[in-house]
């Protein structure tokens, strides 16, 4: 019972860690859902934003200024993705493991060759932090950031721009076939996308009070199971796009609640990677295996009627 | 108004796989010309559609459109002059996108597409008006998901969105080939009556020659990559789909008992 209760009281930590890789899976669900895209840039550019808000940070700028870097750095790199998918014909997945991959060697040089580099609350005003008292606080600031960018995208989506985006992502021959440029709508795709990943990262840098070089490895799995999760969970019942996008957060929410209470439960902190690709695998293979049935069902129905006929 | 001049393809030159696709296409439509294309498989219809259209580049000749060259545009540019409609309803709308939506963004060809708002009020009233006259029951459903409608359903949206900006010219690309007879010859009605009503220059390959004969001021058969006969007026008129077949019969030494053209 009391360890029960101990759960319970651990939980804002999971929560605000969840609201903050919640942000990173409404980034990668521009390229996932809406663009039809794996962009696998974002295991760098997640690192990229802590790294570049984090040194900007100590070195005395404005703490909102270096947030708002940290987000056109990321924009830069899904611009970089972009161009090798787009202009080098390279296939977009690839295309983002390249970038990721300059990244890292990038994402040292910003932290002048460091693999870590500590910011502590003490000596900066950071927008949110870990501590045990402050963590009401950050989930409040966390969830304005998500209300904010849900809102902002929904706008976007909304938008003659964002419809066509929307479009270059669901039919790439209707697009182009009615005007649309449908490299430039990846891009811009790409771009937003990495630029609200790396914010993300800025913000979970401030979390962790470090920007750590390793800790975008496997964001794109977390934020495909955060959008997953919100998928199985909220897909019947939400139907509009803002609360898509919630779903997702919601989802990240979720999957560190369960990370929180596995580790409770006795796991080997070591082993979560390897939980979390087995995870995902097995709700990405669920659709799958769900119309296998569906088909056979369709099948043994028509031989029935067959034999009924 | 659409000048085609000289205009050769080969897919994969060089290869066992060679395919000359065009071998020197000479066409000129005038304005308001409602041109059917008839052929057998492999003729070069849908090589010349795409051409048009700009989906792949020519060897090569040139095309334009009211004397602008085109040749060199790529796909999205052209569609400023032209709007498509292809044999494939999944092809000419987004499924995953409102009624209104795909309207609303073929009601943008040709225009900057900007961070004004994607669907208006006012288009929402006028595409329920045009909806209305279709009689398909879809002016009531405009939020509801391309995805959801039937073939000849998407079909007629598909013309639709092709007609919204009145283009300079309408390519139509066996459009009604994967649907059942009723819908194909509702959706055929619905082709006429936005061409002959909005007076647009229209290119529409088929493989029925009843269609290609009853709709239509001018008929084109292409054979091996090259136009083989063109009609127009009177003469096109009184065209039977037996005159069809022993010119085609003529052309292809014989050989046309294999072919598709046979079923319509």
């Amino acid at each position: 019972m009391t360890q029960v209760l101990q759960f319970i009281q651990s939980l804002p930590s999971p929560i605000a860690q969840g609201f903050i890789w919640g942000i990173m899976a409404i980034g990668v669900y521009i390229t996932y859902k809406i663009l039809d895209l794996a962009d696998l840039t974002v295991d760098g550019s997640f690192a990229t934003g802590g790294a570049v808000l984090v040194v900007l940070t100590t070195k005395g700028v404005n703490i909102y200024l270096a947030l708002l870097i940290a987000f056109a750095t990321g924009c830069l790199a899904g611009f970089v993705t972009g161009i090798f998918h787009t202009k080098f014909g390279i296939p977009a997945i690839l295309a983002g493991i390249l970038t990721q991959l300059a990244l890292y060697s990038i994402n040292l040089r910003i932290m002048s060759g460091k693999a870590n580099t500590s910011i502590s609350k003490r000596n900066f005003n950071l927008i949110i932090t870990s501590s045990a008292d402050e963590l009401g606080r950050t989930i409040l600031i966390c969830a304005i950031f998500v209300a904010v960018l849900i809102g902002v995208l929904y706008w976007f989506f909304g938008t003659e721009l964002g419809n066509s985006i929307r479009a270059t992502g669901c039919n790439q021959a209707m697009a182009r076939a009615n005007g649309i440029n449908t490299d430039s709508r990846k891009i811009i795709g790409l771009v937003l996308s990495n630029g609200i990943v790396a914010m993300s990262g800025a913000l979970l840098a401030q979390f962790n009070g470090c920007a750590d070089i390793n800790m975008g490895r496997g964001a794109i799995v977390i934020g495909l199971a955060a959008v997953i999760i919100g998928e199985v969970i909220f897909g019947k019942l939400f139907k509009n796009f803002a609360l898509r996008l919630l779903s997702a957060v919601i989802g990240g929410v979720i999957y560190y609640i369960v990370i929180a209470l596995v580790l409770k439960l006795g796991l080997n902190a070591n082993d979560l990677k390897l939980l979390s690709a087995c995870v995902v695998a097995i709700f990405l293979g669920l659709p799958h295996w769900k119309a296998k049935v569906a088909a056979k069902h369709v099948k043994n129905d028509e031989k029935a009627g067959a034999q009924n006929a | 108004m659409l000048e085609i001049k000289g205009v050769y393809k080969t897919f994969n030159p060089g290869t066992i796989n060679e395919k000359k696709a065009l071998t020197g296409i000479d066409l000129t439509l005038n304005e308001g010309d409602f041109v059917t294309v008839i052929g057998g498989n492999g003729a070069g219809k849908s090589t010349l559609f795409n051409m048009i259209a700009g989906v792949y580049p020519v060897d090569c000749g040139t095309i334009k459109v009211d004397g602008e060259d085109i040749t060199k545009l790529p796909e999205y540019k052209r569609a400023k002059y032209m709007s498509r409609v292809f044999q494939d309803p999944m092809t000419g709308t987004a499924a995953d996108m409102q009624i209104d939506e795909n309207l609303s963004i073929a009601a943008r060809r040709g225009k900057k597409r900007t961070l004004k708002n994607g669907v208006t009020k006012k288009e929402r009233e006028e595409y329920r008006e045009i909806l209305k006259k279709l009689d398909l029951g879809l002016e009531d459903r405009l939020s509801s998901k391309v995805g959801l409608l039937s073939g000849g359903q998407r079909q007629a949206i598909t013309l639709i969105m092709a007609s919204l900006m009145h283009p300079k010219l309408l390519l139509l690309d066996e459009h009604t080939a994967a649907l059942d007879p009723a819908t194909a010859a509702k959706v055929l009605k619905i082709t006429n009556e936005i061409v002959t009503e909005n007076n647009i220059t229209t290119v529409m390959v088929t493989h029925n020659m009843k269609d290609a004969i009853r709709l239509g001021n001018r008929l084109i058969m292409m054979y091996d990559g090259k136009i083989i006969y063109d009609v127009s007026g009177e003469e096109k008129k009184n065209l039977k789909v037996q005159d069809l077949l022993d010119l085609f019969a003529k052309a292809s030494n014989g050989e046309f008992a294999n072919d598709r053209m046979m079923l319509s």
